[in-house]
């Protein structure tokens, strides 16, 4: 059927664009073009492409303004690091522990997405943005304070730093192991990140969203997008369906979070505040929503543009900001919009086929 | 035997009764018709039969069962599916689509088997294309599935609102102004597709109407309300005759 | 008792500076149906033009406020000019990104004139102000803040309520078509909120710098955030509910500090505000909006 293949068409593209795109960085790399830091933004890259399109299952499909969404990657970043930290000397072997390390960052994940979607899902509008805003900044300002241990008595956790010094005073130092240090976060979580592994990631995250979204599922929850009153009427259970959306954006963003924490030296809760989710947001917004293939492309775009502009020094931002502001402005000027469908010649062929059909078709 | 049988169902907005006292009987394969000057409480009686609103008072049932208190989710799944007076298609999805999400509740697979793309998946959405197709035809429709909803002409949202209610399987369908702001042409057509509705897919049907024309021409029996109370019930031609549904209509005679 | 005393009294202050700033993005939002997230920016660059009058050039008090009002006012119209007008009828996220990139600007901006390195902020209040007595010691900017807050309440609840300006600005909350078609200037009546909303940024700005004298790029963000939250939590749109929201948060935050943790102060905040809005889910003063069928 013709409309069957339109829809895998689409994604069969969308996966060949993410191919081509690493197998030219992997030549980059290969072929010594690439520096060491280069190959660790790599990685990065792959974090926010999983970030951003699983946002925008929330943002784009199910149509609910999330603000917290690098809570979540938090959550993932930081069990998936306690995880591996923990189990460094029982599980050696790497490639068993890694991707243990980010399903369990995905699950943790996904039960405070599910937890914090039983309320903020009864919300609407502005109400669960500023809630999950909320909650971002809860998990951040808690995840901060904690500090966790072990020595040959057991295990220690508190969230007051006079009960982290006392601790340190009382505990065993031989066989004392710091896992959470209060604000200084964790170290030492073994680098097992790399470009490949990032890539292989990011395609099961793709698999997954693009599949969900072009099933019975996917469409249940754009129906709820569109119109939540219908779908009620349609049989659909709404509530039920954006927790769906939830809970799979949340388990995603968890495993790019411990992703991503496998790829530093030094993780710290202040770096997962608002301004990361906003950011995330603002790729899925250019993006275009809606179409996971948009968001990837704008993903790329806006995250190298800032490490491309670096010659620009402290002008770097403040172009970037202007940039944004000019984008927005633009894309949403009839007279601009109606310029670019004048030289684009995608539009010129649609524009004919168009008018055969007018034509032809009149009854 | 009746199919919907309401009893007493009322419903009040702080003091004021929207719909006071409401009882109709409505045969299987019927075509019944509730009609009423503006304001008279139509549409509510629809949002208490699909449980939007909860009754104050009396109750309603389905095929005997009594379905008071249930949310609209289920009573959609006990069989009673509706239109809207302004319509709410999903506008951002396509026509076919759009009937799909109807038709989902008959889809049987798995979140891990859509995913996955294994087992029933390949199976179900092949089925419910071809069906979504047929019931797409039926409305005349099918040329247009790839469409997005709201791209289509105003008449045909409304018979696609149709379309995606009759994907839900149910027992009875209830239609809230199908022909406004339809042009004769298209509203004849209308009538033509609900009779057809109605006789092949053996459909119990309730519709709020304004225009006459159409309501004499297809429904059976009707029920009139007015300021949330029955005004007159029975068969079509007693019931537009009856002199205080004229009074009802066009004001006391001088 | 005499210290719990002066924690609600710094928690009334704090909050009466968040109220401030709630009633900013609560006027903007009532009238232009948007988030402006810009608006904890403008606060921080209304900071930086008091700071200039009264470091660098040693103006008198009263010009450096006056200065640092009316330039927030004309930055706040031309924002609104500039940036938001052109997309009054696109979704709401589209002027919410747009509003972001704003905030990174004005950031930016306040970087490269100002440098990274926070700037520390002179006390506009004299040190005679303060009230010492054996029971509790109320420093010069608590009394000046809540005075001030105090003041400006009431004088915005009867501009609303008895101008004819705000009598437009609360047709145009209700219905921007119909209040057009009444002959209201849309155009001028959402200027005008935003030129409110920013000289009462500056004030703000005044007050939090006087109380907290650190004055970074970032200075904004965090009260502009929490202010956000107060603003919501009262029932956004609202402005006695920007009152009571800003002042139950700045309670909530300073007690909080006080009894339970210092650390985890924000998290209790955050907390508060989500249960009250399970509770209630359209804030303390919010009007219930409900869809017709």
């Amino acid at each position: 059927m013709k409309i069957k293949n339109k829809a895998f068409r689409d994604k069969l593209t969308t996966f060949i664009l993410v191919i081509v795109l690493f197998a030219f960085a992997q030549t980059m790399v290969a072929c010594g073009f690439a520096s060491r830091k280069f190959e660790g933004l790599l990685v990065n890259l792959c974090v926010y492409i999983i970030l951003a399109t699983s946002l925008n299952l929330v943002v784009g499909i199910s149509g609910e303004l999330s603000l917290g969404h690098a809570g979540f990657m938090c959550i993932g970043a930081f069990s998936g690091s306690v995880f591996s930290l923990a189990l460094q000397n029982t599980i050696t072997i790497w490639w068993i522990r890694f991707p243990l390390a980010l399903i369990v960052g995905g699950i943790m994940a996904a039960v405070f997405g599910f937890l914090i979607g039983i309320p903020v899902l009864r919300l609407r509008g502005d109400y669960l943005a500023i809630v999950t805003l909320a909650f971002g900044e809860i998990i951040k300002n808690v995840l901060n304070n904690i500090y966790l241990a072990y020595d040959k008595n057991g295990i220690f956790i508190t969230l007051s730093t006079e009960n982290s010094a006392q601790y340190k005073i009382n505990s065993d130092a031989a066989t004392r192991v710091e896992i959470i240090k209060g604000a200084q976060g964790i170290t030492g979580t073994p680098k097992d990140s790399n470009f490949i592994i990032g890539f292989i990631v990011l395609m099961i995250a793709l698999f997954i969203l693009l599949n969900l979204v072009d099933s019975k599922i996917g469409r249940n929850i754009e129906a709820s997008r569109d119109n939540r009153i219908a779908a009620e009427a349609m049989g659909v259970n709404v509530t039920r369906t954006k927790m769906i959306a939830f809970v799979t954006a949340s388990f995603l963003a968890g495993v790019a979070g411990a992703l991503y924490s496998h790829n530093l030296s030094v993780l710290q809760a202040t770096k997962f505040d608002y301004n990361l989710s906003i950011l995330i947001l603002v790729y899925v917004v250019l993006g275009g929503m809606n179409k996971m293939r948009g968001v990837i492309i704008s993903t790329i775009i806006l995250y190298a543009l800032p490490e491309y502009m670096r010659f620009l020094d402290k002008y770097r931002m403040l172009l970037y900001a202007i940039v944004l502001i000019l984008m927005m402005l633009l894309n949403n000027n009839a007279r601009f919009k109606a310029f670019l469908a004048k030289i684009s010649p995608k539009k010129a062929i649609e524009r004919a086929r168009d008018k055969k059909a007018a034509e032809g078709g009149d009854r | 035997m009746a199919i919907l049988e309401t009893n007493g169902l009322g419903i009040q907005f702080g003091g004021l009764k929207a719909v006071d006292e409401f009882s109709i009987k409505v045969e299987k394969g019927q075509l019944y018709g509730l009609i009423g000057p503006n304001g008279a409480g139509k549409t509510t009686v629809f949002n208490l039969i699909t449980g939007v609103y909860k009754p104050t008072s009396g109750t309603f049932s389905l095929g005997g069962e009594i379905l008071n208190g249930l949310n609209p989710v289920q009573i959609n799944r006990k069989g009673i599916a509706r239109t809207f007076q302004n319509i709410r298609l999903f506008s951002k999805m396509t026509v076919l689509d759009n009937v799909k999400v109807g038709y989902a509740s008959s889809i049987k697979y798995s979140m891990a088997e859509s995913i996955l793309r294994i087992g029933r998946y390949s199976k179900e959405e092949k089925n419910a294309n071809e069906r979504c197709m047929e019931l797409l035809k039926v409305f005349d429709l099918d040329k247009e599935a790839s469409m997005l909803a709201s791209n289509l002409p105003y008449g045909k949202q409304r018979k696609l609102e149709i379309a995606r209610a009759m994907a839900t399987g149910p027992k009875l369908l209830l239609l809230d102004e199908p022909a406004a702001g339809m042009n004769p042409n298209e509203t004849a057509e209308l009538m033509n597709t609900i009779r057809f509705v109605r006789d092949n897919f053996d459909m119990t049907i309730l519709l709020i109407e304004h225009d006459m024309k159409l309501v004499a021409g297809i429904c059976e029996e009707l029920t009139v309300l007015n300021f949330g109370q029955v005004l007159s019930q029975g068969e079509t031609s007693k019931v537009l005759n009856d002199p205080k549904v004229i009074t009802a209509y066009l004001g006391e005679d001088e | 008792m005499s210290s719990f005393l002066s924690y609600v009294l710094s928690g009334i202050s704090l909050g009466s500076i968040y109220a401030l700033i709630a009633l900013g993005y609560t006027m903007v939002y009532g009238i232009a149906k948007m988030l402006n997230f810009a608006h904890g920016d403008v606060i921080m660059i209304g900071g930086y033009i008091v700071y200039t009058a009264l470091s660098t050039y040693h103006f008198p008090v009263w010009i450096s406020i006056i200065s640092g009002m009316l330039s927030c006012i004309i930055i706040g119209v031309v924002i609104e000019k500039v940036a938001y007008k052109p997309l009054r009828n696109t979704s709401p996220l589209t002027v919410l990104i747009t509003a972001i990139g704003v905030s990174y600007l004005l950031q930016n901006i306040a970087l490269l004139i100002f440098g990274s390195a926070a700037k520390s902020f002179t006390s506009v209040v004299p040190k005679e102000w303060t009230i010492k007595t054996s029971f509790v010691t109320i420093s010069g900017e608590t009394i000046v803040t809540i005075v001030v807050t105090v003041i400006i309440m009431i004088a915005l609840t009867l501009f609303v309520n008895k101008t004819k300006t705000g009598k437009a600005m609360r047709a145009v909350s209700e219905d921007k078509g119909a209040a057009q078609l009444m002959g209201i200037n849309v155009n001028k009546t959402i200027s005008i909120t935003f030129a409110i909303g920013s000289g009462l940024a500056a004030v703000a700005a005044v007050l939090l710098c006087s109380t907290y004298p650190l004055l970074s790029p970032y200075t904004g963000a965090m009260p502009g955030i929490k202010a956000f939250t107060a603003a919501v939590f009262g029932g956004i749109g609202s402005i006695p509910g920007a009152m009571i929201g800003g002042i139950v948060l700045g309670l909530i935050e300073c007690l909080s500090k006080a009894y339970i943790s210092s650390q985890l102060s924000d998290a209790i905040v955050f907390a508060v505000l989500i249960i009250i809005l399970l509770v209630k889910p359209t804030g303390l003063l919010g009007k219930k909006i409900n869809e017709k069928v």
